[in-house]
């Protein structure tokens, strides 16, 4: 474990990422900063820049539109950082398995773009906030292993 | 000698000092915040860790800055504040030779405002170029309530521009201080870039503004300049206005008046919604501008008069 890695698990800073959601998920991420949750007992704070992130919360089947956006955020954010892919849809496609316009899941994209961004997965449809911040602590701890 | 400039410089009260007091004080704002909210908060190391973070990740220049002034400014916030700082706590201590002079100490205050400016200008980003103009309509509207307040307070202290000179007895105990000591308290509350004056960092509009292209160390300049500016703007209040501190059971008591201050100033933070640019103009030159006006004109007539009490 090196310093940079603990670092990021002490304070992580989401930045939120729609790639064409149903808006379902964004509000549970939103929950998880709400007082029963609060996600700021770990040192995690919503940011509004990708430069200041530390984990990309991303949602939705990443629509044939928004991936070259994702794919700009990805080139913009500081490194280390990891991506969370909240929900189903992000996850697998979920009910957009076969629709024309989705080009997911989100796993595929990013590492596509750079095989090196750790990906975690938080499935549910959508995940309880429970579920987030749990997957969340567990990308975290994953990034402990990883030398950067 | 050398040696005890050393000490004042980098252990008490320069860096090491300020440092820690800030980041207990910033571990304050989130946590007042938070129980204002009904949450737990923040531990108390939080903000040391985003530093420590923030030192840790990469650090991207943009192709559009203006390279040199984007990497040399942020360290503009905490060289001024950390000269501030020593000023103000050598100055409460009257064993000393130094000689605090509240000119200098005015010049070096506006110094991390003006980082976040320039940082702002030179990142080459439309929303950071943005929000320095905004923050820079925000000097503007400050600037001129607190030097009115802090002129009403010099010449109700009667003590020259010597900072050792307000310690002596509380200005605000009289009208004319307290009148300044409202107005400068707003001003403080501007510079810290808190709400309702924080159009320049509306994170909800132009998302974080002037630090908006900023990452890893140089944003953490900037943390650690905001962090700063938290110890040193309400002890610049309890100094000038409060009546300052000293050695023994005097310490802890201006720790308490210090711990008052930034308390208050949280609660007005979570309390009021933001205003814009126009109306924060209004609020400062219209508002809070005539009260420290009327402070000074309190403050010269009691002198003439020799009233104590004005």
């Amino acid at each position: 474990m090196n310093w940079k890695s603990w670092g990021i698990s002490k304070s992580p800073w989401l930045y939120h990422v729609n790639t064409g959601s149903c808006n379902n998920c964004d509000i549970e991420v939103v929950d998880c900063l709400t007082p029963k949750f609060d996600v700021e007992r770990i040192g995690g704070k919503l940011v509004g820049s990708p430069r200041h992130a530390d984990v990309l919360m991303v949602t939705g089947p990443m629509t044939r539109k928004s991936k070259p956006r994702f794919e700009r955020i990805l080139e913009a954010s500081a490194r280390p950082f990891i991506v969370a892919a909240v929900g189903t849809c992000a996850c697998s496609k979920g009910i957009f398995h076969d629709a024309y316009n989705c080009v997911g899941p989100v796993r595929k994209v990013t590492e596509d773009f750079d095989e090196d961004i750790m990906v975690v997965n938080i499935p549910g449809c959508p995940p309880r906030p429970e579920a987030i911040i749990e997957g969340l602590d567990a990308g975290l701890k994953a990034l402990k292993e990883v030398e950067i | 000698m050398v040696g005890g400039l050393v000490f004042d410089f980098f252990v008490f009260p320069g860096l090491l000092f300020t440092l820690s007091a800030g980041v207990i004080a910033s571990w304050l704002v989130r946590k007042v915040s938070a129980l204002v909210q009904w949450r737990v908060g923040p531990p108390l190391l939080q903000p040391a860790y985003d530093i420590a973070k923030l030192f840790g990740k990469e650090n991207i220049i943009p192709e559009e800055s203006l390279e040199w002034s984007y990497l040399l400014v942020p360290l503009m916030g905490p060289a001024g504040l950390l000269l501030s700082s020593i000023i103000l706590v050598k100055a409460n201590y009257p064993g000393t030779s130094f000689v605090g002079d509240i000119i200098v100490l005015l010049y070096l205050l506006v110094l991390p405002g003006l980082a976040v400016v320039l940082g702002g200008m030179s990142s080459g980003n439309p929303l950071s170029s943005l929000g320095s103009n905004r923050e820079l309509k925000l000097i503007i509207a400050y600037e001129l309530p607190l030097l009115l307040a802090v002129t009403a307070a010099i010449v109700n202290a009667g003590g020259g521009l010597r900072l050792a000179g307000f310690t002596s007895e509380p200005v605000v105990a009289s009208i004319s201080g307290a009148f300044g000591f409202i107005a400068a308290l707003l001003c403080i509350q501007a510079e810290l870039g808190f709400i309702p004056f924080d159009s320049p960092e509306a994170e909800t509009e132009i998302m974080g503004g002037p630090l908006i292209e900023y990452s890893g160390p140089l944003l953490g300049l900037f943390k650690i300049s905001h962090l700063m500016a938290l110890l040193v703007l309400p002890l610049f209040l309890v100094t000038v206005f409060l009546g300052g501190f000293s050695t023994g059971w005097g310490a802890l008591w201006g720790a308490l008046k210090y711990v008052l201050v930034l308390v208050g100033i949280i609660l007005i933070k979570n309390t009021n919604p933001r205003l814009r640019s126009d109306q924060a103009l209004k609020f400062f030159w219209y508002g809070a501008a005539p009260l420290a006006l009327l402070a000074l004109v309190l403050a010269v007539v009691g002198n003439l008069a020799g009233i104590g009490w004005l």
